[in-house]
């Protein structure tokens, strides 16, 4: 099969019109309010040296922060605004997907506007300034009539920069629930499909690149006053963003919503359901990518209507619990303490997904270990590696607390490369996952956990609020619970990891129903 | 003259921070200088001693430190200082025409800052091309840029003219430009000054240029008005810095004068 007619390129291609969509919609918008914020601050700061000081360097601060923490902060902070805006005035607002993602990309984009129209009103001929007062114009009037068109192309320059870094970053904005080609990035990374990320890449990169064009085209045209590129860039602006924000607002809006957490299990589950509910003849999307903690404040806002989480991760990260009880009654004590947030629990799919200390097989028989306790012995000299959040869990306190584990070093890594880093010896321990099918295949061992230190993780399907009296959800979802045991759930996941065009999500989905009895 | 002056500047004083040190720098110092209705006055002097400064003093550019400046026989501190500038014309060094507005509207600015109807700004735009001798069709929607030095500045007086200004005050107008043109542009303003009769006040650095347009002409010299008067009355004058500035002006005459006798006689 030649690189081009991989089937995948079809697959990604299918999402484009909403990806692309949503990307401008959200570009559009933070720019758009970046522009009506730093315009203003940088035409009134424009004669004072200090405030003009302290406005550059605030917004240089935020231009050094990382896209990705700068959008992550903005989902806690607009959570936290929404609590008190429901205590204080009886309304919140959805913390979640959008308006975080443009509030803090409007913000990223500030800086380039702002610094270009300082520059640019402060670089006009001062002779042009004292005709423009001597005409008898006001400073009103000479700010709009002379001062800023005068400002304008390097102005636009900023813009122009401003629009490139704003799409570049929008990528980012996938994780705190805001669909865009980030989708593709974030997917293809976790489930190692390297055309999904290529395919993401490129299509950013053309967007941005299209738009820096346009823009320079009508920058071009105001610098040397020729009113016919500016009128093509404007055009080409103008097409550009309808084109790809009608297919997006054409669309019927999908009636339901399904999660899925950022590694390859969740996106095959959130495959699994979106299919079986479209089975059903119900509206399905999915949003994927999304963090640990956003997914289930999402789910509880009713930002997304499904998904798929893991007992103990609830128990120990949202109920802040310290107790184990055993697999069964924990289950039953959560689904108790979900109803009271209106959450509904429809049921274990059947396999565990906990966290697990693991190393090559031949490695830990060479050295005695089969048990975190025997570990504890050998940690100091060894390096652990771990996914992006466990060692900020209270699962791994919990850990290092009953065992005394200290290891010589720790190290964070995209989950999808642990298994293979351990089992090459480039660390020595992973926190790997109990259901990912590459455990057997490189003939790991997870060792044992005889103070029980780690909770049970029976994976369990969560409704939103809205959806607790949904007959026609619950009954689409019905054949999924109890039926999918950990050895189908491992060659599930060794499917999705490989990177052929059969190990795409919907493909292993599909793969995974089949497998379950389905028909 | 029976008539009170159109313009009087009454012991204005005015100075500058020089930017580094504490000292502030003299630009006007305590001038008294009177101009009537209809006279056209030249202010002459170096670079840097004041002549400017007086001139922006007038239309409220700048504000004086102390003494009284009367326009109109109001005093300039108590009139809005945005009417002052809009009921006087202003023609700034090469031009101050802006770059992204077309001819006609560079023309229209304080027309339409006054709020006047469309199609009078129109016509008056046309009659104001007409009187400063620029084609209609040819330079109506060009940009500054695509003119001349000379058509620039024509534009510029277009513009000053534009809301029926009863004083006009020129900053160097001719300053820039080549000889020709600046000579050929002069007679034509002193023409304008008379039709229109109009009250102007012209700073130049150049005494010939001067003494061929003005009636009056005031000599400054580090920020005081060290003479004044009708270009015989200046030749009289036994202040040292006057002749000094008279010496070229003769000079160029004289020989002018001895090359055309030459010329014609031989």
């Amino acid at each position: 099969m030649s690189f081009l007619s991989d089937p995948r390129w079809r697959d990604a291609a299918v999402h484009l019109p909403d990806y692309l969509g949503s990307h401008v919609q959200v570009s559009l918008a933070a720019l758009a309010l970046g522009l009506v914020i730093s315009l203003p601050l940088a035409i009134l700061a424009r004669n004072h040296a200090v405030s003009r000081g302290i406005l550059l360097g605030l917004a240089s601060v935020v231009q050094t922060v990382p896209g990705l923490a700068l959008l992550a902060l903005f989902y806690p902070l607009l959570l936290a605004i929404a609590s008190l805006t429901l205590r204080w005035f009886g309304f919140d607002f959805s913390a979640f997907g959008f308006l975080p993602a443009m509030l803090a990309l409007a913000l990223y984009s500030m800086l380039p506007v702002l610094r270009n129209t300082i520059t640019g009103l402060n670089g006009i001929d001062p002779a042009l300034l004292e005709a423009a007062q001597g005409v008898g114009m006001t400073p009103r009037q000479s700010l709009f009539t002379v001062e800023l068109p005068l400002a304008l192309p390097v102005i636009m320059a900023g813009i122009r920069t401003s629009a490139v870094w704003v799409i570049g970053t929008a990528t980012l904005s996938t994780p705190i629930g805001q669909t865009s080609l980030g989708n593709y990035i974030f997917a293809g990374l976790q489930t190692q499909n390297w055309v999904l990320v290529l395919f993401g890449c490129v299509a950013s990169a053309l967007l941005a690149l299209a738009v820096d064009q346009f823009l320079t085209l009508i920058e071009r045209g105001l610098r040397e006053r020729k009113r016919l590129h500016t009128m093509l860039g404007s055009v080409g602006i103008a097409v550009l963003v309808t084109a790809t924000l009608i297919p997006s607002t054409a669309r019927a809006p999908s009636t339901y919503v399904v999660g899925a957490k950022t590694f390859a299990e969740q996106y095959v589950l959130s495959a699994l359901i979106e299919q079986r509910l479209q089975a059903a003849g119900l509206q399905a999307s999915t949003r994927e990518g999304l963090g640990s903690s956003v997914i289930f404040q999402a789910l509880a806002a009713n930002n997304i209507d499904v998904y798929v989480d893991y007992s103990g991760t609830l128990w120990v990260n949202q109920f802040h619990r310290t107790d184990k009880p055993p697999r069964e009654r924990l289950l039953a004590e959560l689904k108790e303490i979900l109803a009271k947030q209106d959450i509904t629990l429809l049921g274990a799919l059947g396999f565990e997904n906990a966290y697990a200390l693991v190393m090559p097989r031949q490695r830990a028989d060479a050295l005695g270990i089969h048990s975190i306790t025997d570990l504890a012995a050998h940690a100091p000299t060894l390096l652990i590696a771990g996914d992006y959040e466990f060692f900020s869990r209270p699962e791994w306190a919990a850990l290092q607390k009953a065992y005394g584990l200290s290891f010589r070093t720790q190290r964070q890594m995209q989950p999808d490369f642990m298994y293979a880093a351990v089992a090459s010896g480039d660390v020595d321990v992973i926190a790997g996952y109990t259901s990912e099918g590459r455990i057997k295949e490189y003939d790991l061992e997870t060792l044992a956990d005889p103070k029980h230190a780690i909770p049970p993780y029976d994976a369990v399907l969560l409704l939103a609020p809205r959806r607790a009296h949904d007959a026609a959800l619950q009954e689409a979802l019905k054949p999924l619970p109890e039926r999918i045991d950990i050895a189908t759930m491992r060659e599930a996941n060794l499917r999705a990891s490989g990177s052929n065009a059969n190990s795409s999500p919907a493909a292993v989905a599909r793969w995974l129903w089949q497998r379950i009895g389905g028909q | 003259m029976a008539l009170a002056p159109l313009i009087a500047y009454a012991h204005v004083r005015k100075s500058f921070d020089n930017g580094h040190d504490a000292e502030r720098v003299t630009a006007v110092d305590d001038v008294s200088l009177d101009i009537a209705a209809g006279e056209f006055l030249a202010i002459v002097g170096a670079s840097g001693s004041g002549k400017s400064t007086l001139l922006r003093l007038a239309n409220r550019l700048l504000a004086p430190d102390s003494g009284r400046i009367l326009v109109e026989g109001g005093d300039v501190r108590e009139v809005d200082p945005v009417r002052l500038r809009r009921r006087m014309g202003y023609v700034f060094q090469s031009g101050g025409l802006f770059p992204h507005m077309r001819v006609a509207d560079n023309i229209a600015v304080t027309p339409r800052l006054l709020g006047w109807p469309a199609a009078e700004v129109a016509a008056r735009v046309d009659e104001l091309l007409e009187l400063v001798r620029l084609d209609r069709s040819l330079h109506r929607d060009r940009l500054p840029h695509e003119l001349s030095g000379g058509q620039q500045q024509r534009v510029g007086v277009a513009r000053a003219l534009a809301a029926r200004p009863r004083i006009m005050l020129m900053d160097e107008p001719f300053g820039a430009l080549d000889p020709l043109t600046r000579d050929n542009l002069g007679e034509e303003y002193r023409a304008l000054h008379r039709r229109l009769a109009l009250t102007t006040v012209m700073v130049t650095h150049d005494m010939t240029a001067a003494l061929l347009l003005a009636d009056r002409i005031a000599v400054m010299r580090a920020g005081r008005v060290v003479a004044q008067g009708q270009p015989a009355e200046l030749s009289d004058n036994n202040e040292p810095y006057v002749a000094e500035l008279l010496s070229t002006p003769r000079r160029q005459a004289e020989r002018l004068n001895a090359l055309l006798a030459g010329a014609s006689a031989g």
